[in-house]
C-alpha cells in the first residue's frame, strides 16, 4: 500500500516536471485534432478545442496541488491559532468560539464554499480563499479538543508553576505534542481540498477557462461522454489514481506516527 | 424524566444559536459581494430606474441591522423575496424544486441502506478473514471518492456503454436511478464500515456470550440481539451523513441534470441571482440542522442506557 501510494505520487510529480521540460503546451489548439481517441500524436486523446489532454492534465494537476498546499497551510494556521485559543483559555472564549465553528459546521460538506465562491465570483484567489473561510473548522476543533486534554497536563502545569508564560507553554510544552496529529490531518486535507477545489470547478466557480483543471475537464467530459468517452474516463482514472494514493499515504502516516483521531 | 427535559432543552438552545447564525451568515453573503451588488446582478447596461427599484427592493438603502430585521421577518412569513430574473417568489421555486431534492436524497439513503447494512454485516461476521478484507477495502476507497467522479462513471457504464438507463433528465421514471446510486454508493461505503464495526463491538459484548450460551442459534444471536444494539451508532451515522447526501445533491444534480433544489443553486449562481442562490444555501443548512438535532434526540431516546444518564 505504501509502495502504491509512493510511485503514484511519484508518477505524478515527474510528470509535471517533465511536461514543464518538455514545454508541453495545455492552451495549444488543434482544429484538426478535436476530440480525437489517443493516438501517436496525442497519446491519451485530445479535448473539445483539440487541445492535448496529457498536457492538459499535468497542468491541472499542478495548479490543483499548489492551490490545496496553500489552502491548507493557511487553514492549518487559522484552525491550530482558534483551537489553541479556546482549549488553552477555556470558559467563555471556548464556548463563543466553539459556536462559530457550530455555525460552520451547520453548512454540510462545501456547500458554503459553494456560497463563498458563489458571490465573491469565480477565479483562483477567490477559489482559494472560499476553501480558507470554510476549512479551517476541523483543524480548530481538533486542536481544541486535543489542548483541552493537555492543558491540565503535568509537565504543562509543572512548567506553569515555574513561571512559564502563555507562549512558553503553547509554544514549548503543547504544540509539539500536537505536530504528528497535524501532519496526518494535514495530509487528509490535501486530499479533501483537492476535491474541494475540484467540485466547485466542475460547478463553474473555480479555476477558469482557458486554464486547465480537472473539475473543468470532468465537466467538459461529461458533455462530450457520447462522441468522446476516452476524455471522461481518462480523466476519471487519473483523479481516481491520486485521490486514491494521497489516502493511502495518509493512512500510512497516521499507522506510522500512531496517531488515533476519534470522530 | 427530568433529565430528558433539561437535555430537551440544553438541546434547543444550542439549536437556536446555530440557527441565528446560519440566517446571519446567509444574510451576509449578498454584502461580500465585491463591489455593488446591484450591479453585478442586473449587468452594466441595466437602466437606472431598476436599479433603484432592486436597491429599494433588496433594502439596500438601510443600514446592516435594519435590514437583518427585515430579513428574518419575512423569513418568518415564509416570504424568501423573489427571483430577479422571472419575478417569481422564491418560494414556489422551493416548491417544486425541494421535493425533488428530498426523493432523491430519500431513494438514496434506501440504497445506501440496502447495500451497506448486509455488506458490513457479512464483513463483521467474516471478521479478519479475506472477505472482510476485500469489502473494508473497498468500501473505505469508494467513500473518499466524490460524486462527481462516480456520477460519470455510472453514466458512461450504465448509460453511454450498456445503454440501461437515461444519460440524464427527469422524463423517464429511471431517470431517477442513476442519481440516486451516486449518492447511495457513496453512503453505503460509509454504512458499511460503521456496521462492521459497530456490530464487531457488541459481538464481545458479555450478553451475546450468554446468548450464545443459552443455545439460540446464530441467526436469532446476530439479528435479534447484535444487530439491536448495533443500530444506535448506524442511525447516528444515517444522519451526520444527511449532510453530504445534502450537499452532494448539488453535483449529482448538476451532472444528471435533475431539476432540485442544488441545481436550482448552481442555476442562480450562474446567472447571479443572488436572492435564490442565499434561499437554497439556507433551506439546505436548515434541512441539516434540523436533521441533526432530530437525530441526536431520537438516539438518546432509544437508548435506555443514555437515557438514565443525561
Amino acid at each position: 500500500m505504501k509502495k502504491f501510494a509512493i510511485t503514484i505520487l511519484s508518477f505524478w510529480l515527474i510528470a509535471i516536471v517533465f511536461g514543464r521540460l518538455f514545454h508541453l503546451n495545455p492552451n495549444a489548439i488543434d482544429l484538426n485534432a478535436i476530440l480525437v481517441a489517443p493516438n501517436s500524436a496525442y497519446l491519451l486523446g485530445a479535448d473539445d478545442l483539440g487541445r492535448s489532454i496529457v498536457a492538459r492534465l499535468l497542468r491541472g494537476v499542478e495548479v490543483s496541488l499548489i492551490v490545496a498546499t496553500i489552502v491548507t497551510m493557511i487553514t492549518m494556521l487559522i484552525g491550530v491559532t482558534v483551537g489553541l485559543f479556546a482549549g488553552f483559555y477555556g470558559g467563555k472564549i471556548d464556548h463563543i468560539l466553539m459556536q462559530i465553528t457550530d455555525v460552520f459546521l451547520a453548512f454540510p460538506g462545501i456547500l458554503l464554499a459553494i456560497a463563498f465562491a458563489a458571490v465573491l465570483g469565480p477565479g483562483l484567489v477567490n477559489l482559494m480563499i472560499a476553501l480558507s473561510i470554510t476549512g479551517w473548522v476541523s483543524y480548530a476543533r481538533l486542536t481544541r479538543g486535543q489542548a483541552l486534554g493537555l492543558r491540565n497536563r503535568q509537565h504543562v502545569l509543572a512548567a506553569e508553576s515555574l513561571g512559564a508564560g502563555v507562549p512558553r507553554m503553547i509554544f514549548k510544552h503543547i504544540l509539539p505534542l500536537l505536530a504528528s496529529i497535524l501532519v496526518v490531518e494535514a495530509t487528509y486535507s490535501l486530499a479533501s481540498v483537492m476535491i474541494a477545489e475540484a467540485s466547485l470547478s466542475f460547478l463553474g466557480l473555480g479555476i477558469q477557462a482557458p486554464n486547465a483543471s480537472w473539475g473543468a475537464m470532468l465537466r467538459d467530459g461529461v458533455r462530450y461522454m457520447l462522441v468522446a468517452p476516452h476524455y471522461v474516463l481518462i480523466v476519471g482514472l487519473s483523479l481516481m489514481s491520486l485521490i486514491l494514493a494521497i489516502n493511502l499515504g495518509g493512512d500510512y502516516l497516521r499507522d506510522k506516527l500512531d496517531v488515533r483521531t476519534e470522530l | 424524566m427530568m433529565g430528558v427535559a433539561v437535555f430537551i432543552a440544553k438541546k434547543l438552545t444550542s439549536f437556536a444559536t446555530v440557527i441565528f447564525g446560519v440566517l446571519l451568515l446567509t444574510f451576509l453573503l449578498i454584502h461580500l459581494v465585491p463591489g455593488d451588488p446591484v450591479e453585478v446582478m442586473l449587468g452594466e447596461s441595466a437602466s437606472v430606474a431598476d436599479r433603484v427599484a432592486l436597491r429599494e427592493d433588496l433594502g439596500l438603502n438601510r443600514s446592516l441591522v435594519e435590514q437583518f430585521g427585515a430579513y428574518l421577518n419575512k423569513l418568518a412569513h415564509g416570504d424568501f423575496g423573489q427571483s430577479i430574473h422571472t419575478k417569481t417568489p422564491i418560494i414556489e421555486m422551493l416548491k417544486t424544486r425541494y421535493p425533488a431534492t428530498l426523493k432523491l436524497a430519500l431513494l438514496s439513503l434506501l440504497i445506501g441502506l440496502s447495500i451497506g447494512m448486509p455488506m458490513g454485516i457479512y464483513a463483521a461476521l467474516k471478521a479478519n478473514h479475506w472477505q472482510d478484507f476485500v469489502v473494508t477495502l473497498v468500501s473505505v476507497r469508494l467513500s473518499a471518492m466524490p460524486a462527481f467522479w462516480l456520477g460519470p462513471m455510472l453514466m458512461l457504464i450504465f448509460a453511454v456503454w450498456l445503454g440501461w438507463l437515461p444519460v440524464s433528465g427527469m422524463e423517464s421514471n429511471t431517470s431517477i436511478i442513476l442519481p440516486a446510486l451516486t449518492l447511495g454508493f457513496g453512503l453505503s461505503a460509509i454504512l458499511t464500515r460503521m456496521t462492521r464495526t459497530s456490530l464487531l463491538e457488541v459481538l464481545h459484548d458479555d450478553y451475546i456470550r450468554t446468548a450464545r450460551a443459552k443455545g439460540l442459534d446464530e441467526k436469532t444471536v446476530i439479528f435479534r440481539h447484535a444487530l439491536r444494539a448495533a443500530l444506535l451508532p448506524i442511525i447516528t451515522i444515517v444522519g451526520l451523513q444527511m449532510g453530504s447526501l445534502l450537499a452532494g445533491t448539488v453535483i449529482t444534480e448538476t451532472i444528471f441534470s435533475w431539476d432540485g433544489i442544488g441545481r436550482l443553486l448552481v442555476e442562480s449562481i450562474e446567472k447571479r441571482d443572488y436572492p435564490v442562490t442565499q434561499a437554497c444555501v439556507l433551506v439546505v443548512a436548515l434541512s441539516y440542522v434540523l436533521v441533526n438535532l432530530l437525530t441526536d434526540v431520537l438516539y438518546r431516546l432509544a437508548d435506555p442506557r443514555i437515557r438514565a444518564s443525561v
